[in-house]
């Protein structure tokens, strides 16, 4: 327990912190994992079951009504964009550019980030603008810059839809369509997209032959701060840590960066800062970074390796990587270990048009 | 008659003074390990990072609005709280750290 009172006169606060700090003994923080497969020191690397709001549980009417409704253009100002169209499962819930085009093909400033796993970030978007699922689902919709669509004009097109009215009611029964239930549909569906069962899981699990020499060697890289360094920010059991950090990349050293998530806490630290995002899947999600500005996992590492590119600002867990070829390429061997088995993925029919 | 005065002046300062704490709150596995805590205006509140990373600790609380940067494992940063209210104390690099500090007249 680290917390103690101590008596002072005020008039003697700098000698006396000094003895407290001296006298002070913190628990060591660092952690020492046995780098076998099924090792109980490894375990918190294990993802939890999927979290949810009490007023949301998940069930299978919320779901497909959440499918239909993540797949289905006319929630659009346009009729042509879709939660999919930047979140597709042909490229790992994202799109495969570098940053998302949004309304009329507009190139917008950041990479649209992954929908896998989504459900265990205590914050979205980029910045962390958004406190959950349901809070993020309609931020898309309403923005003109991206879906670009009058809500209620979207809220009366589902009303008037027979097929969407009877999905509505099954899934929320008297909650009625509405702002909040179709937020909180598609939130349900997105809890479904989860990725838990990568090489590195199934060995974390004692299936020793799940990942080779070199993915374990990787491992033991990533987590150790004085070679890989990843660990600190991208963190069991997600990879992420949920934080913000400025990492340094070379479009923050242009005119007028974006400013992360600066916008949303104006705390000097946080000028350039931008989420950690999960590794998971992540040989399905390149380009990589916000501005989408590495086209690799070697890229990745290259930037890690400078310890940053503009160092104006930079996060203070960022550090100069000393690592030999062979390292390097031992750390991207076991991020593609992150990667769970694909399946093909079923569309939903949408409901008919109903003129 | 002045010297009484300002002999029971001094006692009243040097009582008061005597009253003002130090209380540690430490950050450790990204928590502080306090969720809220009562202190009282002129007490001091000393944030000790105990992880093995950064931490950052800021409020933009009205009552009492600071940014102690950001600094490493063993590293203190102190805050003497001035004014009487509610400060929600949190870490910008993660989140998820969150208290409450609660001064009191």
């Amino acid at each position: 327990m680290s917390i103690a009172r101590i008596a002072k006169p005020t008039i003697t606060t700098s000698v006396l912190v000094s003895a407290f700090m001296f006298g002070l003994t913190p628990a060591q923080a660092d952690e020492h994992y046995v780098f076998e497969a099924g090792h109980t020191s490894l375990q918190e690397w294990l993802m939890p079951e999927v979290p949810y709001p009490d007023n949301n549980k998940p069930n299978a009417e919320r779901v497909d009504l959440g499918k239909m409704l993540f797949f289905d253009p006319r929630l659009s100002g346009d009729g042509n964009m879709s939660c999919a169209t930047c979140h597709s499962p042909l490229f790992g819930w994202s799109d495969g550019l570098p940053t998302a085009k949004g309304f009329k093909s507009k190139v917008l400033g950041r990479a649209s980030p992954t929908v896998t796993n989504s459900a265990y970030n205590s914050l979205q978007m980029w910045d962390g603008r958004k406190k959950s699922l349901e809070d993020q689902a309609l931020g898309p919709m309403l923005s003109s810059a991206e879906m670009n669509v009058d809500l209620s004009m979207a809220i009366n097109f589902l009303k008037g839809n027979s097929t969407y009215v009877q999905a509505f009611e099954k899934a929320y029964p008297g909650q009625g369509i509405k702002d909040e239930t179709l937020a909180m549909a598609i939130a349900s569906f997105e809890r479904t997209v989860i990725s838990n069962n990568s090489p590195f899981d199934r060995w974390i699990k004692g299936d020793k032959t799940a990942m080779n020499k070199q993915q374990v060697n990787g491992f033991k890289l990533f987590v150790d701060p004085e070679k890989g360094n990843c660990a600190v920010c991208h963190s069991a059991p997600n990879f992420s840590d949920s934080g913000f950090h400025n990492i340094g990349l070379k479009s923050w050293g242009q005119e007028n960066p974006d400013m992360g998530r600066y916008a949303i806490k104006p705390i000097n630290l946080m000028k350039g800062a931008f989420k950690t995002p999960t590794l998971r899947d992540i040989t399905l999600t390149a380009p990589y970074f916000h501005d989408g500005s590495a086209m690799t996992l070697s890229d990745v590492m290259d930037h890690y390796e400078t310890g940053g590119s503009v160092q104006t600002n930079l996060s203070p867990n960022m550090k100069k990587l000393t690592l030999t070829q062979t390292e390097k390429a031992d750390l991207v061997e076991f991020m593609k270990a992150l990667t769970s088995p694909q399946k093909p993925f079923v569309l939903p029919i949408l409901p008919e048009n109903a003129f | 008659m002045a010297s009484k005065n300002i002999a029971a002046i001094l006692s009243l300062v040097i009582s008061t003074s005597v009253m003002a704490e130090t209380v540690e709150v430490g950050q450790k596995d990204k928590k502080f390990t306090q969720d809220s805590l009562d202190i009282k205006v002129g007490d001091t509140v000393k944030f000790t990072n105990n992880d093995a990373f950064f931490h950052n600790v800021f409020s933009l609380s009205d009552a009492e609005m600071f940014d102690l940067g950001s600094y490493p494992k063993g590293e203190s940063r102190d805050v003497t709280f001035t004014t009487p209210g509610e400060v929600e104390v949190e870490c910008a690099i993660h989140p998820e750290m969150k208290m409450t500090i609660n001064v009191q007249e």
